[in-house]
């Protein structure tokens, strides 16, 4: 299937209309990662900004139990925002197939899209919730 | 006389390189020169793949300087001379600069066919030419390559086979386009008002070509031009004149932002229908001619059907750190498909992996890495007395380092008597390599555009980076830097 139709199947880009997805789709470069590959290296700054295309990620973060990430979620935002280096490894758990979108693009491209924006935020607060839960 | 039987008949070898153009040319090079047996086989009866027909308009966008501040035997030129091959007898060394009539630092399409020619001929690669591989299959562990000379069986293939496919983007009506492919003549185009499909290499080369021809000129497709990237892009050199009267408002010149929802031929010519991607509305547009520059392909076959996984719409096949195919084992790639490996996803993506001057890296680092995975070659790991002035050496004069940057480095591995080189590997080969402790040199560009010569610690498995200072020279031997390596590796 082509990128701008998947993507276009996400919640994340629910409010975009099919010429948006299509510059989208266009203006990034897709990667693909053998199962066993790492994406993201703890420590390492990287910046990229990750969606799942086809298959699942793994997040090695220490202590904590793996989190698995698949297809319509996504990883990378915190060092693309935030320009620190990634916590956690992030592993493809079976061939992975995402959209990478560079941090410095991924700023601008929230600006001009706020709805994506707001999608972004809805999932970052219901993960924080998530941790939260967690503490005793 | 007896008929000479051709090189690399059909048979069992470790290795078969399909193709005979830059990557195929280098790649069959250097597993001659580290023991590999190998078979090379080429559809095209002559060497120089693309560059027996392509560029379109017959230039060049990589630079070669037939004068440069370096001797063009010497490793320093070869940052000079982004045409040629590698090769580690001298007489094989740069053979695209005294081919150029100096008119452009650029060298024209017939001088670069005929410097690979040369460098086929001189290194007698060992090429079986007329030999077009048709069919794929697996036996066991080893594959199978039908020809119509016959069936390879190896236990690796190296498929060089270009990106050079035309390739036209998904949009109904497209088909009834020519591709840039087939727009050889632009006086065809004299008065007319034309439709370019597509923004980029190929797009704009086209669109350049026809502004002393064509009436009105617009280039379309969904991604806005990237004006950072086109600053670091070979385009702007030659191509940019559309782009330019597009900015200043020029009336008959356009590059617009759409999405096309279809062509549709009529009276003669086209209708477009065109949805804005940067801005809201509806375009509608009648033309004399629209042309798909929608770029190109790897001709990969049936090598999908066997599980080959690709990017970028199915063009490029998806490879790892050393080229090969992220789902096919042993199948991996040489020449300009090298792009469709990700790297270490540092900084902005800025090695040359789709053009010559990158790939001839990447062929050298494929056969050491083949080889050494077969079982025909060991890696020399000679002692390096001073790790110190070695690394600062290499990050100033490397053209490995200069020209792959953020995805070839210079691996040191430290060892109980000091450090031994591990020679030029991927980054990514150093970042999940395992734990035993090394250091590496690469160079890196940041998100500001600064050029960083940056060294990769790992220790009990752990890895940090340290980003050294820029220098406008980019000469990174002073005193500061061996002082800042030096505490580093101490």
């Amino acid at each position: 299937m082509r990128v701008a139709e998947t993507l276009g199947q996400f919640s994340l880009f629910a409010d975009l209309a099919p010429p948006q997805l299509e510059a989208i789709a266009q203006s990034y470069e897709e990667s693909v990662f053998a199962e066993g590959e790492r994406v993201l290296r703890r420590g390492l700054a990287s910046g990229d900004f990750f969606v799942i295309l086809e298959g699942e990620a793994v997040v090695e973060a220490a202590g904590d139990d793996e989190i698995r990430l698949g297809r319509g979620e996504f990883f990378g935002e915190i060092s693309a925002l935030t320009g620190d280096p990634p916590a956690a490894d992030v592993v493809a758990a079976t061939l992975l197939r995402c959209l990478v979108i560079p941090g410095a693009q991924l700023e601008r491209l929230l600006l001009e899209r706020p709805q994506l924006m707001l999608r972004l935020l809805r999932v970052e607060v219901r993960r924080l919730r998530g941790t939260l839960d967690w503490q005793p | 006389m007896a008929a000479v039987e051709p090189p690399s008949p059909p048979g069992d070898y470790d290795v078969v390189v399909v193709g005979s153009g830059p990557g195929g040319l280098q790649t069959a090079y250097f597993l001659r020169r580290l023991g590999v047996r190998h078979a090379v086989i080429s559809r095209d009866e002559q060497p120089g793949g693309m560059f027996r027909r392509f560029p379109v308009y017959q230039r060049l966008i990589s630079w070669t300087k037939p004068d440069a501040p370096a001797e063009r035997a010497s490793r320093e030129y070869e940052w000079y001379d982004h045409n040629s091959l590698l090769a580690d007898e001298p007489e094989l060394k740069a053979l695209v600069p005294p081919l150029m009539d100096r008119a452009y630092d650029l060298p024209s399409r017939p001088e670069m066919e005929a410097g690979l020619a040369a460098f086929a001929e001189r290194a007698a690669l060992e090429i079986r030419y007329g030999c077009a591989w048709e069919a794929t299959r697996h036996d066991g562990e080893r594959f199978v390559l039908e020809t119509t000379a016959g069936e390879y069986r190896c236990r690796a293939v190296v498929f060089a086979l270009g990106v050079t496919e035309p390739w036209r983007a998904e949009v109904p009506g497209l088909e009834h386009a020519p591709h840039y492919v087939d727009t050889l003549t632009p006086e065809r185009y004299a008065g007319r008002d034309v439709f370019i499909v597509g923004k980029r290499n190929s797009g704009f080369e086209l669109a350049q070509g026809l502004l002393p021809w064509a009436r009105s000129i617009v280039l379309g497709s969904p991604r806005p031009v990237e004006i950072g990237a086109l600053a670091l892009s070979p385009l702007r050199l030659r191509y940019l004149s559309p782009y330019e009267e597009h900015v200043r408002g020029a009336p008959g010149t356009y590059v617009v932002n759409v999405m096309i929802e279809r062509v549709e031929p009529r009276d003669g010519g086209f209708r477009l229908v065109l949805h804005g991607t940067t801005w809201e509305g509806t375009l509608e547009l009648s033309v004399d001619d629209v042309i798909a520059a929608t770029g190109f392909q790897t001709p990969l076959r049936d090598l999908p059907d066997l599980g080959l996984a690709t990017v970028a719409d199915g063009r490029i096949p998806a490879l790892t750190p050393f080229w090969e195919s992220v789902s096919l084992p042993g199948a991996f790639f040489a020449g300009n498909a090298t792009q469709g490996a990700h790297g270490a996803g540092r900084h902005p993506p800025v090695a040359s992996s789709s053009a010559v001057s990158g790939f001839r890296y990447n062929a050298r680092v494929l056969a050491e890495h083949l080889a050494e995975r077969l079982g025909s070659w060991s890696r020399p790991r000679s002692r390096v007395g001073e790790a110190v002035p070695f690394l600062l050496g290499e990050l100033t004069r490397s053209p490995e380092l200069r020209i792959q940057k953020g995805y070839l480095c210079r691996m040191l591995s430290a060892g109980e008597e000091g450090y031994a080189d591990e020679g030029v590997v991927p980054l990514t080969h150093f970042l999940d390599g395992g734990s035993p402790d090394a250091v590496a040199a690469t160079i890196e560009v940041d998100e500001a555009g600064r050029i960083v010569p940056t060294v990769y610690l790992r220790k009990g498995g752990e890895v940090a980076e340290h980003p050294l200072e820029p220098h406008p020279l980019h000469e990174y031997e002073g005193e500061s830097y061996a002082r800042e390596l030096g505490s580093l590796l101490a």
